[in-house]
């Protein structure tokens, strides 16, 4: 099969939020005026060079970018395949990608004139990174968390509480980040006024895809200059999870260009893709509508959105980015799985040879490294990004390996 | 084209009086008590019928309805069957509205052009659905004015002068005013608020203006009726069924009568206003 490929990937969303038939703003009346408010304002922002170099001042001299290229030289020669670098995003403050959203958020927030920041959160470091910010700007600051996630993400909930946050437990559906992110959007919906909705990846209604894209770029730009540097060419692969896919888009965009340069997408595959288990919406959902965008989604022939399973709570969503579904559906971007148990292995794995201990999202994407990197020749040059640090999973991690680490 | 809503509320305006517009979730608390819920309420003194059809994520919606669909969906309730159970009401009553509500996926998944077709055929006369603004008219409204549906757009504070032509262009039926920023069942709205909100839509339409969210008692159904075409009432009457079932969350003998007397209450409140220039 051939699939019309447009002249460049990186053009996207059109003037109403589209990337080809996804994305979008299918949000209710009340919101509408606000998400139109939202885009202006982040449009103001993003011409404003005043904006960029406020962004790049707490982006060096808080969060500590640049973050490094690091080549795993350990985990290279024991798959005995591709030359893998990791991107460390984990060395960010606060542990994670989420920050350089959040960061971006948070100053346009503060244009706006906006104190009270809301935000959902699955495994809790988008919820850290906005306490975090929350408390540095003297922002009030309510957290959406489902249930089950405040139980197996403990340490952010603290993290968060310490902060100066209010995580609110969310006790509907499965108690996920879906969830959240309906508790999150009712909240706005009643509180509009001063509210500003600081969403945690690259999903949602139009600007948020597009707006979280932006900010999270600087990780493949970062890469590409880094790259260079180190290889003077560009990466023959590049890695990533995809939870909502912003720490993935993040690192892809600057890339899509490179058409030599493969991209793959790694979904949670929970139990497997054939137990219904899972959380791949790429890979075994289709496209529909929720929250506010027309994205893959796990759903039955009602229409009726059923429940995501993944051992990373991070992960733990019945939907993707837009401009994800896109990717796939134009063909430059490929979608893979790895299930609990491969992140598990890899999370292991990561943490013995190269003395990192990947969050378990991140290790999702290890965990197909460890499938992709031993079919590659040795001058193959594979870019991971590592997209969290693992220490607010070592308790659950215990406990599914009973206890022995 | 005139629709059942049209003629309902060119006779209630003939009356001199507002109507009360019901909402109830299709399946709840299990199809058969559903519908003989249905057919009870105009009888009760329901003007129009809204009809929620259920989904796992409604994001306007608070806790009340969310129970609610989630004890549709539990029994197994389908948007086929929700169409199915418009076309038995149809059987025996050709005149009352029946106005569908929910999100759009449901209907995504289903096929806008077959979902057209089906509930055109099963007596649906409008469709509200929630998280579809004008700015996606391609999707589903345009598509259903040109099937003969009424599609009714929400308004809200939030809807500005400036806003407010955008999102009357392709409303047709009624304009349904959310008298509140927040979710159904939230508090109560200011009732001089909401006249003076109505009087701000009627200056832009001459389409009957009907006004919801946090309307629970019939005082309160009368006091809205003074300044305005509509009362809709939902949460409380979505709350009258969770209040009549069994523990195991089964309908009882309690369950329609719960309904149809606070429906009938409701009814008197809207006919007791004493309407102020709502024309
Ligand atoms: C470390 C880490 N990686 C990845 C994700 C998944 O999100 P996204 O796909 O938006 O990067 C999360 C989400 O919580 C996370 O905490």
């Amino acid at each position: 099969m051939t699939i019309q490929q447009p002249n460049s990937f990186r053009t996207g969303p059109d003037e109403r939020g589209h990337f080809g038939i996804f994305g979008g703003r299918f949000v209710a009346e009340t919101l509408m005026p606000l998400i139109l408010d939202l885009e202006k304002a982040y449009a103001e922002a993003k011409a404003d060079p005043a904006f960029r170099a406020e962004m790049d001042g707490y982006l060096s001299h808080y969060v500590g970018r640049p973050s490094p290229l690091y080549f795993a030289e350990r985990l290279t020669e024991h798959l005995g395949g591709a030359k893998i670098y990791l991107k460390r995003e984990e060395l960010n403050h606060t542990g994670s990608h989420k920050v350089n959203n959040v960061l971006g958020q948070i100053l346009l927030a503060r244009r706006m004139g906006k104190k009270r920041i809301i935000a959902e959160t699955g495994a809790g470091m988008h919820g850290v990174a906005t306490a975090t910010l929350c408390a540095r700007f003297g922002l009030e600051c309510i957290v959406y968390m489902g249930a089950v996630d405040v139980e197996r993400q403990k340490p952010n909930v603290f993290r968060m509480q310490m902060l100066g946050a209010e995580v609110r437990p969310v006790q509907s559906g499965a108690k996920t980040l879906k969830d959240a992110m309906n508790e999150a959007l009712r909240d706005w919906v009643t509180h509009v006024g001063a509210t500003f909705y600081c969403i945690g990846t690259v999903a949602g209604p139009h600007p948020y895809p597009m707006m979280v894209r932006d900010f999270q770029s600087i990780i493949g730009h970062e890469t590409r200059e880094q790259i260079l540097a180190a290889e003077a060419r560009l990466p023959d692969s590049l890695v990533a999870c995809i939870g909502g896919g912003s720490n993935a888009m993040g690192l892809f965009h600057p890339f899509l260009d490179d058409r030599a340069v493969e991209i793959y997408g790694v979904e949670a595959a929970g139990h497997g893709l054939g137990s219904g288990l899972h959380a791949a919406s790429i890979s075994g959902g289709r496209p529909g509508v929720l929250h506010g965008n027309r994205t893959y989604l796990l759903m039955d022939d009602d229409g009726q959105i059923q429940e995501a399973h993944s051992i990373s709570a991070g992960l733990d969503y019945p939907g993707v980015g837009p401009e994800h579904a896109w990717l796939h559906s134009v063909g430059r971007a490929t979608f893979l799985s790895a299930t609990d148990d491969e992140a598990l292995a890899a999370f292991r794995l990561l943490s013995r040879l190269e003395g990192i201990i990947p969050a378990l999202e991140s290790a999702h994407a290890i965990a197909k490294v460890i499938e992709l990197a031993p079919m590659k020749p040795k001058d193959h040059l594979m870019v991971v990004n590592l997209s969290g640090r693992g220490d607010k999973d070592i308790f659950s991690v215990a406990e599914h390996l009973g206890g022995k680490l | 084209m005139t629709t059942r809503i049209d003629r309902r509320f060119a006779a209630l305006r003939a009356e001199s009086r507002a109507g009360l517009v019901t909402f109830l979730t299709a399946g709840d608390p299990d199809a058969e008590t559903s519908l003989a819920i249905l057919r009870a309420l105009p009888q009760a003194g329901a003007d129009v019928v809204e009809l929620g059809m259920p989904f796992t994520d409604p994001m306007a919606d608070g806790p009340a309805i969310q129970a609610s669909s989630q004890r549709a969906l539990k029994t197994g309730q389908t948007l086929r069957k929700t169409l199915a159970m418009v076309r038995t009401f149809r059987a025996g009553d050709d005149a009352t509205p029946i106005v569908l509500m929910g999100y759009y996926n449901p209907i995504y998944i289903y096929g806008v052009d077959r979902f057209l077709v089906d509930a055109r055929e099963a007596g649906v006369d409008g469709l509200i659905v929630v998280d579809l603004p004008p700015e996606e008219d391609e999707e589903l409204c345009l598509p259903a004015l040109k099937a003969g549906l009424n599609f009714i757009r929400l308004a809200t504070p939030t809807t500005d002068d400036r806003r407010l032509p955008a999102v009357l262009a392709n409303t047709s039926g009624f304009v349904y005013y959310v008298s509140i920023t927040g979710i159904t069942g939230s508090a109560a709205p200011d009732t001089g608020k909401v006249t003076g909100a109505v009087a701000r839509i009627k200056r832009h339409t001459a389409l009957p203006v009907c006004v919801g969210f946090g309307v629970r008692t019939a005082e309160h159904a009368r006091a809205i009726a003074e300044g305005a075409d509509g009362v809709v009432v939902g949460s409380a009457l979505v709350d009258a069924v969770r209040a009549s079932l069994d523990d195991e969350g089964r309908a009882t003998r309690a369950t329609v009568t719960a309904v149809t007397g606070l429906v009938s209450a409701l009814a008197a409140g809207v006919r007791g206003a004493r309407r102020v220039a709502a024309e």
